[in-house]
This record gives structure tokens, sequence and C-alpha cells, in this order.
């Protein structure tokens, strides 16, 4: 029977850990991810999981140590934020290329410069075309239920592909939430005892891993590597039915809010949601066809779906949490409005930069967001790249 | 050659290519000439060799042929042309000459 406990995000990642019982964690601290690896330390030291800690001496090394197990057949499992992602970016594509299912539980944080150890999507939005699965959430709950059905999602026979699970800095990672665990037996069953890898380095058929790989050949691994990440959008909606079957709560690529007769609608990741769900239900209240969409998964990411989910509003805000300094939006912007490039075309389509290196993101700018929506709806006139909540 | 599990070619496509570039046999390097790229040739003179087998000793690529304790030639499909063998030679029995 699932119980309810009170947990912060980040204890509800590293109590999922314990639940998971990896072969293999390797991790270096680093704020806001440090307790994961502190508390699953504690773990490893109490003798209630079976797995081997390695306490690495840098996120490079993190990440080398947990493609080195996964290669050996291990299932692995590490935390990180910010500058530590960045430490690990080398082998980040090492680990996706040489197709090893990992989870790595990454408490975004912004990156350095100028140093700031709060929120914002800077490091997994940077690290987004390493070849990782990468699956975001509001909630410790999300977070919690993203790790669980990770597992499951990076193992499959048709991906074989390392995911990140990725939540809010201090606004998801230390605050401290209701949420449902599943027993431990229930997880056991789900993610099964081991992983069965294909190929390893040791055991009954050893192989090599990681070759030299010439003109002749790279370019077929690379288009391999593609294919895993188109099964994956597959599987992780099979891995979300069968979740949903054993807790209740349903899972797909997106939450869709109030969007069925949405007229303005946001799209954005993560904890911001929340605050932007407020705002949607007030100004419902007020009568305004308002509705949101909050991106879970966004590699692979749901272009079609997407389209699809956005083919009745009118005008999109996409809320970027970064910025990709392109002089032509942030990342997810950039992404939804391909997306809806000759599937959902006739939108205004504008752009939010917010909340960098953890700035505040109040009702009110979300308010306003909506507001310029509508003005632009009515006069045709907006901008389409704006920067929210920054002093002019 | 004939009892590999995968047999890569150089006309693989990416749907019959492993994950990842993953090697399933050992000892494959067998398959690859790694000799197509050498660009200087060492020449064996049977007639000045002393079979001290020196030269076999320092090969890195193990392409000097041994039969009974005898040099009995050169593998030219893995000799890289690196010239270790001639300069190893006291004997004047291996030449050093560029490939044609
Ligand atoms: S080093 Fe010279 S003499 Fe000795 S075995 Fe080789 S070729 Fe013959
Ligand atoms: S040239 Fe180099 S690779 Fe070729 S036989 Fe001599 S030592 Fe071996």
């Amino acid at each position: 029977m699932a119980k309810r406990v009170s947990l912060s995000g980040n204890e509800a990642v590293a109590f999922g850990m314990k639940q998971i019982n990896p072969d293999v964690v390797a991790a270096f601290p680093i704020t806001p991810s440090t307790e994961v690896p502190q508390y699953f330390s504690q773990f490893v030291a109490n003798g209630e999981v079976d797995t081997e800690f390695v306490a690495v001496e840098s996120e490079h090394s993190a990440m080398s140590a947990c493609i080195g197990a996964a290669a050996a057949g291990g299932r692995v499992m590490t935390a990180t934020a910010s500058a530590g992602l960045a430490l690990m970016w080398e082998m980040l594509y090492v680990g996706a290329s040489m197709r090893l299912p990992m989870v790595l539980a990454v408490t975004n944080r912004a990156l350095s410069g100028p140093i700031n150890i709060h929120n914002d999507h800077s490091d997994t939005m940077g690290a987004r075309d390493s070849g990782w699965i990468q699956l975001y959430g509001e909630s410790a709950q999300e977070a919690y239920d993203n790790l669980i059905q990770a597992i499951r999602i990076g193992e499959h026979k048709d991906v074989q592909l390392p995911v990140m699970v990725c939540y809010d800095g201090f606004i998801t990672s230390h605050a401290v939430e209701n949420l449902e665990m599943l027993d431990d037996e229930e997880v056991k069953k789900f993610v099964g005892v081991k992983r069965e890898a294909p190929f390893a380095l040791i055991g009954q058929d050893p192989v090599s891993m990681g070759p030299l790989d010439l003109p002749n050949h790279y370019f077929e691994h690379k288009r391999l590597q593609a294919e895993a990440m188109k099964n994956a959008k597959k599987v992780i909606l099979e891995i979300a039915a069968e979740y949903e079957k054993l807790t209740g709560r349903k899972y797909g690529f997106f939450e869709e809010y109030k969007m069925e007769d949405a007229e303005a609608a946001i799209v954005v990741i993560n904890s911001t949601a929340g605050t932007a769900k407020f705002v949607v239900d007030n100004l419902r209240a007020q009568g305004k066809k308002v509705g949101l969409i909050k991106i879970r998964v966004f590699r692979p990411f749901p272009a079609e779906e997407l389209a699809e989910a956005l083919k009745n509003v009118k005008a999109v805000a996409v809320m970027d949490k970064a910025d990709s300094f392109s002089a032509a939006g942030g990342p997810l912007f950039a992404e939804v409005r391909s997306a809806m490039y000759g599937r959902a075309d006739g939108k205004i389509v504008t752009n939010y930069i917010y909340g960098l290196g953890g700035r505040d993101v109040t009702t009110t700018q979300i308010e306003k967001v909506y507001a310029d929506l509508f003005n632009a709806i009515e006069t045709g006139k907006y901008e389409v790249y704006n920067y929210l909540g920054v002093r002019e | 050659m004939n009892n590999r599990k995968m047999n890569i070619t150089p006309n693989t496509t990416w749907k019959e290519t492993t994950p990842g570039g993953v090697i399933l046999d050992a000892g494959n390097a067998e398959d690859f000439k790694t000799g197509d790229w050498r660009a200087m040739r060492p020449v064996w003179h049977e007639d000045k060799c002393k079979h001290c087998l020196l030269c076999w000793v320092v090969c890195p690529d193990n392409s000097i042929l041994v039969e009974d304790g005898k040099i009995k030639g050169f593998d030219y499909d893995h000799c890289k042309g690196c010239g270790v063998c001639t300069k190893q030679c006291k004997f004047g029995a291996l030449d050093f000459v560029p490939e044609e």
C-alpha cells in the first residue's frame, strides 16, 4: 500500500533511490543537489541498500564511474546540479552514445557566471543535445514518480539510453511537500531487481565498448542512437500507463491544464507551473479562456503532440527559465515554435525569459503574460521576445 | 573471421550495426587491415638473416611471422611500417623502402 509522507524533493529522490536499490551510485556533492548523495550514503552506511557508493573527486569522475559501472552491466544512479552537470559534459555524451541506461537526478540550478546557487534551467537546457532523455517535474511527487519510471524507460530494450530527472533547485529540492510513496516491494516489482543489460564488459559474453569510431561507422552509430530516442516516445507512454495502474497518477509527455477551450496558453517547465495554475484558476473565475501546458518530457521532444494540443489556441507564450543567447529566443521557445510550424500555423507565439538565477516569479508577472497575450489577440501588436521580471 | 558473431564491413547499415559500436568479438583486429596505410615497408633478405628473432620481439603489431623458431616472412596486412624491426636488425637482413 502506498503511504503519505512529507518530504523535500531531495528526500523524495533519495528515498526513491533507496527503494530502487541500484548496484552503483557514484556522486559528488553540489548545492542544491548535495542532500541526495548525502542521504543516500547514509542508507549505504546503515546497510539499508546493497549499493556500492563511490565517493569520487569531481562530477567528471562521478559520471565516468557511472559509465564504467553501467558498461559492466550495473544499474547506476547519480545526482548533480549546475556546474556539476557542466563538469560531466564530456561524459554525458559518452554515456548516451555508449547506450548506457543510467539515471541522473538534476536539481536545476543556474550556471555560472556570475556564480549563483539558485534555480533556473540553464544547466539541463545546455545538456539538451547530449543524447539523454530529459524528464521534468513540478513537485517532489513528480520528481519521485519520474525517478521510478526513469529506470524502466532507460533500460527498455528499444531505448537503452540514460535519463535525467530534473526538478527545481531549492523550490522543489528543499521545500517539504506531502506526497505519496510506493511500498518498497511495489517499487522492487516495478523496476525489477536487476538491470538486464544486452551487452556488458563482464559476465557470460563480455564485449568491448567505446571504440574509436572513424568516418566509416560513426554516422551509422549516431543514426542508431537517434532511433533509440524516437523509440523512447512510445516507451515513455507505456511505462506511464503501467505506473498509472499502480499509483493512479497519470503521466504523459506534458500536462494540459484547462486547455479544452483555451484561447491564450502558456507553455512552461517545472515549479513555475504551480504558480501559473493558480493564475489560470483566477483568470478562469473571471471568465477568461486561459490554459497551460507543462512540459514533462523535453527529450525526446513531443513535437506533434504539442502542436495538436495547441491547435485551437489563438496565442501562446513560451516560458524559458534559461536564455540560450541565440538572440532569437530561449530553448523551449525554439522547440515549441518549430513544432507548431506546418502543424498549428497562424498562431501568435511569444517568448518570455524569466526567473534567471532564482529570481522570484510572481502571480502578477504570470497575469501580465496572459494580459499581453489577450492584447496581442485584440490588437495584433506584440513583442516576440520578452524578458519577464528583469529591472528595466 | 568466419566464426564472428557480427561481421561489420564498410557497407554495414545503421540498422545492422551494434549500439554505440559495441564490439562483440574478441580478437577482431585481425579483420582490420591496418597495413593499408603503410608508407614504408620492411623488406627481409633471407640469405642474411641469422634468425635471432630480435625483430620479432620488437614488432608492436605482431607482424613478423615465425615458425619453428625461424622467420618465415611478414604479415603485410597488419605491418604498419613503423620500421622498428629494421632498426633492430644488426645483420643487414632488413631494408626499409618506400611503398610503391
Ligand atoms: S633481427 Fe634481422 S637477423 Fe634477426 S631475425 Fe630479424 S631479420 Fe633476421
Ligand atoms: S615495420 Fe613495424 S609493424 Fe612492420 S614488421 Fe617491422 S616492426 Fe612490425
